[in-house]
């Protein structure tokens, strides 16, 4: 098998310090939005500005590199132990190149172990097997702070009036952004996951989050509660930082995942305006970057 | 735009509003949540016996603080390895997970400012009120551009606590916040969330 340390640095440095064209498209958008002069306008254009500094000095867009979590779908007879073992030197290289900060703490002695590299979850590495030649890598580093606004709902919710349907999840988002304010560092993009049990949940949420942003659902009544969602979250008047304004949310992804007859849950993945996510893809000697 | 210089006096700081933007010169303490829970328990409540040193890095960062500013932050630094800190990316943490503390650790140091993001509660506007102090707001994940306002690292302590929990002693050159929460009882936080709040009722009550 092939040595790619070296492209899964690269893989890294691109996604800790290159914000996507199409996050980048959206908060240009967003700040052309805003009244000129206003908090949530000047917010936004110093994010801007920061995006810009990052990439000429390829240094870390936002400090909190968050869990490194890593897609990975493999050629049939690729070894996902040796791919493993080259993700984590590369993580850890990474790392002392300031690429990256160091964030895994033990969390029973609170010792930061310095190089990213924690037990068998951290990194986060989910592997799928698929047909053909051609690896795909996709990393998204998701920080703290909106990792903390995140939140599961298990309907019906009373409080909210909340019953198991699409309409319910409509109510649960809208509260969960509520919930968030700026502490998320808004404007955000919501990946929600409908069904599922507690794990997988919070898993199909993360997975919503690696679409396009600017793409639309196959399914026409997700997508179209995908745009209410984010229309109706605009409303709340939070803005960029929770400044006020008319950004609150980007965009809203959602995934459908079966679930027990007695579950329905509802979990939301809430991603801060720096959403970094990159994709590597081998074919032979060839490696491309997205 | 106001230039405040730490150390920052009572009158400057009641002179400060909700919404106006500040550049921020002088000394800077970075602390977020390892710090905030030992200075409580170590300093304030006293229900922990101080470790080896402990007592000396109270001592060097008492003088700093008074008057002083802390900054939820944990960056990323270069230059472990030699000492030759530099600063490469240093945006605000989310500061609410503070907010069982900060009260008290701004009345107990005389902290003038207290940097971060997202804003805090109840406790800390009226720490503000109080002591008085402002809560100033950076811009959540601006870490590349807030690194440049750092001109240099004066020192560190604690760094057991691991890199992003340390204390790192800053000089800082105009470094750009806002005001969000002040000594007058303002928060622009509270506000925020009352307005969404009523808007939120409206639009989970559509039918």
């Amino acid at each position: 098998m092939q040595d790619l340390i070296p492209q899964f640095l690269e893989l890294v440095r691109l996604a800790a310090t290159s914000l996507p064209p199409d996050v980048e498209k959206a908060l240009v958008e967003a700040a052309e939005s805003e009244a000129p002069h206003s908090a949530a306008h000047d917010a936004l254009e110093t994010i801007l500005s920061n995006v810009e500094i990052a990439r000429k000095n390829a240094t870390p867009i936002c400090q909190d590199t968050g869990t490194p979590i890593f897609y990975v779908h493999y050629p049939t007879g690729w070894s996902t132990q040796k791919l493993k073992q080259q993700i984590r030197q590369a993580v850890a290289e990474a790392t002392h190149r300031s690429y990256l900060r160091p964030n895994a703490v033990n969390a029973i002695t609170g010792l930061n172990t310095g190089d990213n590299l924690g037990d068998e979850h951290y990194p986060t590495i989910h592997f799928e097997e698929v047909e053909g030649d051609v690896l795909t890598v996709e990393l998204m580093l998701k920080g703290g702070g909106c990792e903390n606004v995140g939140a599961q709902y298990n309907l019906p919710d009373n409080r909210l009036g909340a019953g198991r349907d699409l309409e319910g999840v409509r109510k649960v988002a809208l509260d969960a952004v509520y919930q968030a304010q700026g502490k998320g560092c808004a404007p955000g993009i919501l990946g929600i996951a409908v069904g599922g049990d507690r794990a997988t949940s919070f898993l199909a949420s993360k997975e919503a989050l690696l679409r396009t942003l600017g793409d639309s659902h196959p399914d026409p009544l997700l997508d179209e509660l995908e745009q209410t969602i984010t229309q109706q979250a605009n409303q709340l008047g939070i803005g960029p930082m929770g400044f006020g304004g008319h950004t609150t949310v980007i965009e809203t992804k959602i995934k459908a995942a079966h679930r027990l007859p007695a579950s329905y849950f509802v979990s939301i993945s809430y991603m801060c305006w720096a959403y970094r996510r990159r994709k590597m893809t081998v074919s032979g000697d060839e490696v491309t970057y997205a | 735009m106001i230039n405040l210089t730490t150390p920052i006096s009572d009158d400057q700081i009641r002179g400060l509003k909700v919404g106006d933007t500040v550049n921020l010169q002088g000394t800077v303490l970075t602390g977020r949540d390892a710090v905030h829970k030992w200075m409580i328990d170590t300093f304030i409540e006293e229900d922990r016996l101080p470790e080896e040193g402990d007592r000396d890095v109270y001592n060097a960062i008492k003088p700093l603080l008074h008057g002083g500013v802390i900054y939820h932050c944990g960056p990323v630094v270069s230059g472990l390895e030699d000492g030759n800190y530099k600063f490469v990316a240093a945006g605000p943490t989310t500061s609410i997970r503070e907010e069982p503390y900060q009260g008290r650790v701004m009345q107990h140091f005389n902290i003038k400012g207290v940097i971060g993001k997202g804003g805090m509660g109840p406790k800390t506007l009226a720490a503000c009120q109080e002591n008085p102090g402002v809560y100033l707001h950076a811009i959540g994940g601006a870490a590349s551009l807030i690194a440049q306002s750092v001109k240099r690292v004066l020192g560190v302590y604690k760094l057991e606590f691991g890199v992003p929990e340390a204390i790192w002693v800053l000089e800082v050159e105009d470094f750009p916040v806002v005001v969000t929460m002040d000594s007058h009882g303002n928060s622009l936080h509270k506000e925020i969330d009352n307005r969404s709040k009523n808007v939120l009722e409206k639009l989970i009550n559509l039918a």
